[in-house]
């Protein structure tokens, strides 16, 4: 059965229908990593978008429970230029167009994708929708027109856990620290990374306020990714900027923009974003360079409100709290990729080091993460 | 850390020869990396013995040695050249042993070069199979259970805790050679037996196997801040146990999950940090066992290879122009990425598109041979073609492979399926032919483990062969990043995409610009017969194309070569080579013409239907073409200008040849038309013989319809190859060669010297004169090779051929003209006279180029030389006489000539009076004579000592004992031409398979006893191709 996606500039690509019936309208973005189509969807920082995939052939490998990075799917749509329904993989469950299916969420296949991407490249990520081909095109402009554009949005609401989740560290040394994590749309290897190195986790929706958590009196707070705008998140900004100097604070994705805007830094909107898995991040500090899983659509301003950063230095500039040091570069468009803040304790990534999908070259972050957490409570502790 | 200023001369080492398992690839890898080098202003000294790389052009080095890749004479470069330091991983393994063994012997280190690229102990411990397992488990990485043993019997004991089947590697041989699957006991003590005589120190390893697992590569650089990228996976639709280098592969990697493709790359990059590679790239090779995503590491190449030049061509990510500005001190961050220019090499390809490589092999050329695939490389070639999903990009490969003859499939189904179940070169032939006629996929899985994956997408293309056609074709760039960024590095493929909604007409994301352009046609992939030389002529054209205010334009499908790097064009469209693609193209460049005599046979086919359609032709006109390769009408022309050739006739069939043979008379050169590389050529000595051949060829080759070619064949005469320059009227002759093997012998097997050692001034002259009559004749605007017989006072013409030969790349070094780039200049307009040539470029050196065999690659066929061309390649010798620079040649070929010890003489009636003379030099410079009886007694007649062998037949110990015993240091057999598997044909294999040089001619015996006593004088001085032609040199710049 045909489908066509549309985009809000009238842009219109042709397809056949895959997954679930139906209508899916959103933000159109898309990525280039070559595997990890089930992780991607499954993330509920791809809420509210329609990820066009680059790579042709999505599926090969089917799915499985453990590629789920929370317990349902987030993107509104898969775009793809070769949709594969296949089970034959060892390690596959189910095939991946039966599953978008059951999840009831629409696909669209044989588009050509590249042409989409270049047009994204060149006009930037736009509201669009993925309509059977019978659809109204003037009813399908309509249904565009009336998506909220992505700035300004609060998705993590939608997304975040409904009540407090406690989770029990399944590895590491035992005596763990206990990190309070405010769920904008945690992912599963994120959760998994941090249990893994000996941390009991405690999921707070991400409305609870500073009080609340003040209250449980947690080693660290880990501030997660997911969707949307961080500057519609003015609550939970309110919320961290307090909690901020009590105890080390850490962030990933949308939790360093959180944790930047907390500290008074200003975020924006990148014209396409960065989603995929091969973008170099250069560690300021050490001089290394890691290849980095990268989803995000928003970015943190620099030094005197820059975007990009010339020079691979480990810069200080001022904060509301103190200095901020640059310790993470992107060196595809030398945006902000992490920062420390050196007189109160925090540091954040904008990229992914839990990988899911991608490479875990920064895997290594959590071990730092966890350390200087457990470095914090034991300073504190002692007399 | 910035460029190295600590260093100012680089020695770089080629890989020499092409042969299997090290071929072109090492010409596009050495060549960019010298020029990055020199770009960055270090001085580049070259030593390769190969005179077809365009590396060797003297463009791409401060000095360029054509010297043969041993010790002694690189030892002599570095003493007088005084470099300060050596990159050696450009150079495949022949390299990376030269220049373990330049550390070994202290070279080096006398002479203060510091080894880049790659260190000592790194190279020692991916190359040293124990090494390397004990450093994989260090790491924490997991390798097959294996045992070392050296004798049969310690291999059988060892198979307790391994299992059959076994893999067996012997220890230090080149590409595997000598190894295999021991499937049942017997086959796995005849293989370890074979593998135990074919290692140097009588050492194998015997190895668990993971026959049917998956085989997957990594390509991976490091910079010397240890950083690490992982440039592309390459997924072998083969799985493990036929080699990589044979096996059909995609890249990037289709089948794994995101889990396990990290896992795999997460695996790579310790492989590479744990063999201490310190900067470059390597290639890691894994199984993975589809079941259950289990890993084990099979081995690590620490420099660029095959792979990483499919790798660099498949991805946009130039592997060896990284890794050479790597060795000299830079980061991968401080490199940019050529196609984006924006953001920096540290960083991972993303691929929106699917490639995949089909290995071409040539078994059709060894009779007798095994054609299985196995853990040995086999395969001369290979194609890549790029389409934006797999069945795209397998249908286009399949159709760049030019198959020239048909792939013959079983009817019954039983049959077909145990065809599948061995792999041969047309496993995926037969797979899509099974898919078609309803196998199921789980059958064809079961009998090849074949990935299901791969098989639905297969099952597909077999339903609907034109499926992946739907839509229309739309040319788009290779961009390292799936569009991400924009691209600025032309190089293009086609896609077939649907229609875009508003009728917009295809998204083609190629920018013309408004220059002429001109189509460059490139060869295809490698075979015998046509390999890198019409690539070097192809790279030559572009050359002389961008030269002349043009934008030069690629069309080929060969990841191999210089020609598809996209710094050789201006843009490159990496497409099959057949009319509708290459249409395709034209139709988007309307270039100004096309240049289809350059790169062999394969664009030559194509000349007329491009013509056809409209497209301009640059050169040679069509006609003229088809007027060299009509018989009957270049025999009239011949006939016309008063030049002799040899009688023949032209059959329809085989009565018809039959008829026609006593009036040409015996003996006969008989053939089938169009063939490319002497392919079938038979000398026959009588009508029964010709009656066999017919009954055979009729049966393969030639097929129905097609013509049988009868020549009467010029018993006992030289043959002389001449390639020309002709702008219409004028004419220049840029080389005449004369063969060092007579005439019969394939000109592209035998040796060849330039200026000629034995040809009278008078018959050069004669030669010189016809050449340009033929040239002026036939019209031609270009090049014209022509081949002459000379028996006795007589000159006959043999064929002419009006496009670029595989001698240009030779005669070009030997003269110090680029002969190619000079054709493309008159091709462009210019006139002979506005090119300032000299009367006789030859200059007062002797070169010598020597064919390269790989028989030791196809056992059980005969190690002969005949009429039909097998060589893989070729290297070249220099010197100031012939018999030194035969010497040199003979070294350079790996058939290095033995300076004392024992020579095995066994010739044919015919030959006997000149073995004698032979043999009695050979007697003077103090070899000990072996001889069967009827040799032996023709010798003492001559008064030589001599000692008589039986021949097999008379019973051990015989002749073939003592070959293996090692008793024998060189074997002169000339054969009795009956064409049966006599005791000729076991000579010659045990001599081939014990590496001991065998001479099939008395002609090159005669050339061999010079070379030896030339050889007694020392070591012969080494000398840059600048030295040679300084002034040449200056006279013609490069572009
Ligand atoms: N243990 C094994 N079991 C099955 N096949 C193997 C095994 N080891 C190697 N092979 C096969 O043999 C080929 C050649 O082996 P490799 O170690 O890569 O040698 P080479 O140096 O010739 O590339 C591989 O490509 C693979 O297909
Ligand atoms: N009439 C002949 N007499 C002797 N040798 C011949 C004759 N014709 C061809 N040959 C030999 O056969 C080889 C191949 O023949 P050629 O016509 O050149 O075919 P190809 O097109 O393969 O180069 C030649 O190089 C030469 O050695
Ligand atoms: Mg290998
Ligand atoms: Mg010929």
């Amino acid at each position: 059965m045909s489908a066509y996606l549309l985009l809000e500039d009238g842009t219109r690509f042709e397809g056949e229908a895959c997954g679930a019936p139906g209508v899916a309208v959103g933000e159109v973005v898309f990525t280039t990593s070559m595997s990890g189509y089930q992780e991607a969807m499954s993330d509920p920082s791809y809420a509210g978008q329609l990820i066009a995939f680059t790579v042709p052939h999505v599926g090969n490998y089917g799915v499985s429970a453990a590629a789920m990075e929370s317990d349902r799917v987030h993107a509104r749509a898969a775009i793809m230029r070769d949709a594969v329904n296949d089970e034959d993989a060892a390690s596959a469950e189910g095939a991946w167009l039966d599953w978008l299916r059951d999840c009831g969420t629409p696909g669209i296949t044989g588009v050509d994708t590249r042409a989409l991407v270049r047009h994204i490249r060149e006009r930037g990520a736009m509201r669009g929708g993925v309509f059977p081909g019978g659809h109204d095109p003037a009813a399908a402009r309509e249904a565009i027109a009336a998506e909220p554009p992505m700035e300004g949005r609060d998705l993590a609401r939608e997304v975040s856990a409904p009540a407090m989740v406690e989770l029990e560290p399944i590895g590491g040394e035992a005596g763990g620290p206990t990190i309070a994590v405010i769920d904008t749309g945690i992912k599963n290897s994120i959760v998994a990374n941090l249990r893994a190195r000996g941390a009991r986790l405690e999921l707070h929706p991400c409305t609870t306020s500073a009080e609340d958590l003040l209250a449980r009196d947690a080693d660290a707070y880990f501030l997660a990714n997911g969707p949307g705008d961080p500057a519609a998140l003015s609550y939970v900004v309110d919320t961290v900027r307090d909690l901020v100097g009590r105890a080390p604070v850490y962030g990933i994705c949308l939790g360093h923009q959180l944790l930047c805007r907390a500290v008074g830094l200003e975020t924006y909107k990148l014209p396409f974003g960065h989603h995929g898995a091969n973008h170099p991040v250069k560690d300021l500090i050490t001089g290394r360079i890691e290849i980095t899983a990268q989803n995000h659509g928003f970015a943190v301003l620099g030094p005197s409100g820059a975007r990009t950063i010339d020079h691979d230095e480990p810069v200080r500039w001022e904060t509301d709290f103190g200095a901020a040091e640059l310790t993470q570069l992107n060196l595809y468009d030398r945006t902000v990729e992490g920062l420390a803040l050196r007189d109160v304790q925090g540091a954040t990534v904008q990229y992914h080091p839990e990988a899911g999908p991608g490479p875990n070259d920064a895997l290594h972050l959590f071990d730092r993460f966890v350390a200087e957490i457990a470095g914090a409570r034991a300073a504190r502790s002692a007399p | 850390m910035p460029r190295r200023d600590d260093i100012r001369r680089i020695l770089v080492i080629g890989s020499g020869p092409i042969v299997i398992g090290q071929a072109a690839e090492f010409d596009y890898s050495g060549t960019q990396a010298c020029k990055v080098l020199m770009e960055e202003g270090y001085e580049i000294v070259l030593v390769n013995s190969n005179p077809a790389t365009i590396m060797t052009d003297p463009g791409f080095a401060d000095a360029t040695y054509v010297e043969p890749l041993l010790p002694g004479p690189v030892a002599q470069v570095i003493a007088k050249e005084k470099p300060d330091a050596l990159l050696p991983t450009l150079g495949g393994q022949t390299a990376l042993n030269l220049a373990k063994a330049l550390h070994e012997d202290g070279t080096l280190e006398r002479h203060h070069v510091e080894l880049i690229g790659a260190n000592y102990d790194a190279i020692h411990r991916a190359e040293d199979r124990e090494l390397f397992r004990a450093t994989m488990s260090e790491a924490g990485l997991r390798v097959p259970a294996s045992a070392i043993a050296t004798s049969v019997a310690e291999a059988v004991a060892a198979l307790g805790g391994i299992g059959l089947p076994a893999i067996v590697r012997p220890a230090f041989t080149l590409g595997g050679r000598g190894g295999g699957i021991g499937r049942t006991r017997e086959e796995f003590e005849r293989i370890v037996a074979r593998g135990l005589a074919a290692s140097p120190i009588g050492q194998v390893l015997v190895e668990q196997s993971v026959l049917g697992w998956g085989e997957f590569e990594m390509e991976v650089m490091r910079d010397s801040a240890d950083n690490v990228v992982i440039v592309c996976s390459i997924e072998n639709l083969d799985p493990m146990g036929v080699h990589t280098g044979d096996s059909v592969c995609v890249a990037p990697q289709q089948t794994l999950s995101d889990q396990t493709y990290q896992a795999l790359r997460d695996q790579a990059i310790a492989v590479i940090r744990a063999v201490g590679v310190e900067t470059g790239g390597s290639n890691v090779q894994f199984a993975v066992n589809p079941a259950t995503d289990e890993i084990v590491v099979i081995e690590m190449n620490p420099r660029v290879s095959r792979s990483s030049a499919l790798a660099s061509k498949a991805t946009g990510f130039p592997i060896a122009k990284i890794a050479a500005r790597l060795a000299v001190g830079y980061r991968l961050q401080e490199i940019p990425n050529d196609i984006t220019r924006r953001t920096p090499a540290s960083f991972e390809p993303a691929l929106d598109y699917v490639v995949t490589k089909w290995p071409r092999f040539a078994f059709e050329k060894f009779p007798g041979s095994d054609a299985g695939l196995t853990t040995h490389m086999k395969s001369v070639g290979e194609v890549m073609a790029i389409g934006r999903t797999f069945g795209q990009s397998f249908a286009k490969a399949m159709r760049s492979r030019e198959l020239d003859q048909a792939v013959r499939v079983p009817d019954d189904e039983g049959a077909l399926l145990d065809a599948l179940e061995v792999p041969g070169p047309d496993r995926f032939d037969l797979v899509l032919e099974a898919l078609r006629r309803a196998v199921p996929a789980a059958t064809i899985e079961a009998r090849t483990h074949v990935n299901p994956w791969f098989l639905r997408e297969l099952a597909a293309l077999a339903a609907d062969p034109e499926a992946p056609f739907a839509g229309e074709r739309t040319f788009r760039a290779v961009d390292t990043c799936a569009a991400e960024f924009a691209a600025e590095t032309p190089y293009f493929y086609s896609g077939w995409e649907r229609p875009a909604a508003d009728g917009a007409g295809p998204a083609h994301e190629v920018v013309r610009g408004e220059r002429e352009s001109v189509v460059i046609l490139g060869s295809g992939p490698n075979r015998i017969g046509q390999g890198i030389e019409f690539d070097y002529c192809c790279v030559h054209a572009a050359q002389a194309v961008r030269a002349s205010g043009r934008d030069a334009v690629m069309i080929n499908c060969n990841p191999e070569t210089v020609s598809t790097d996209y710094d050789t064009s201006d843009r490159l469209y990496f497409e099959p080579l057949t009319l509708e693609d290459v249409l395709a193209v034209c139709a988007l460049e309307r270039p100004e013409g096309v240049i289809c005599s350059f790169g062999g046979q394969t664009p030559l086919k194509l000349a007329a239907g491009l013509a056809g359609a409209g497209v301009p032709i640059l050169g040679t006109p069509v006609e003229a073409i088809d007027l060299a390769e009509d018989r009957g009408r270049f025999g009239t022309l011949l006939a016309e200008l008063g030049y002799d050739a040899p009688p023949y006739a032209t059959a329809h069939s085989a009565d018809e040849a039959l008829g026609a043979a006593p009036s040409v008379g015996f003996p006969l050169l008989v053939r089938p038309s169009y063939v490319l590389g002497g392919r079938a050529m038979e000398i026959v000595y009588s009508i029964e013989d010709l009656a066999d051949y017919l009954d055979r060829v009729d049966a393969s080759v030639a097929g129905g319809g097609r013509e049988i070619f009868l020549d009467r064949f010029l018993e006992d005469s030289i043959e002389v190859d001449v390639d020309a320059l002709c702008d219409g009227e004028a004419v220049w002759v840029g080389g005449i060669m004369q063969h060092v093997e007579e005439a019969g012998i394939h000109s592209g097997d035998s040796a060849c010297v330039l200026p000629p050692h034995s040809l009278s001034e008078e018959m050069c002259a004669r030669v010189a004169d016809w050449t340009a009559g033929i040239a002026r004749r036939l019209g031609v605007i270009g090049l014209l090779n022509v081949q002459f017989a000379i028996q006795g006072a007589e000159l006959y013409v043999i064929e002419a051929n009006p496009r670029a030969s595989r001698t240009v790349p030779f005669v070009s070094k030997a003269t110090g003209r680029p002969l190619a780039r000079l054709a493309c200049r008159v091709m462009l307009g210019e006139r002979i006279a506005d090119l300032d040539l000299p009367e006789d470029p030859t200059g007062g050196h002797v070169s010598v180029k020597e064919a390269v065999m790989p028989f030791d690659r196809f056992a059980g066929a005969d190690a002969l030389l005949g009429p039909e061309m097998r060589a893989t390649g070729e290297v070249m010798g220099i010197a100031r006489d012939f018999p030194t620079a035969f010497a040199k040649a003979q070294a350079a070929a790996g058939a290095e000539l033995p300076r004392e010890g024992t020579v095995f003489i066994t010739v044919t009636d015919g030959d006997k009076v000149l073995a004698g003379a032979l043999a009695s030099q050979l007697h003077d410079l103090g070899f000990q004579m072996v001889a069967t009886r009827g040799t032996a007694q023709a010798l003492s007649r001559m008064g030589i000592p001599v000692e008589t062998l039986n021949k097999i037949p008379e019973g051990s110990p015989h002749v073939v004992d003592r070959i293996e015993a090692g008793g024998v240091d060189l074997v002169i057999n000339t054969p009795t031409g009956s064409g049966a598997r006599g005791d000729g044909w076991e000579i010659r294999s045990a001599a081939v398979a014990r590496g001991i040089p065998c001479i099939t001619t008395m002609a090159g015996g005669l050339a061999a006893a010079r070379a030896m006593r030339a050889a007694r004088e020392g070591e012969p001085p080494v000398a840059s191709l600048q030295e040679l032609h300084r002034p040449a040199a200056a006279a013609e710049p490069v572009a």
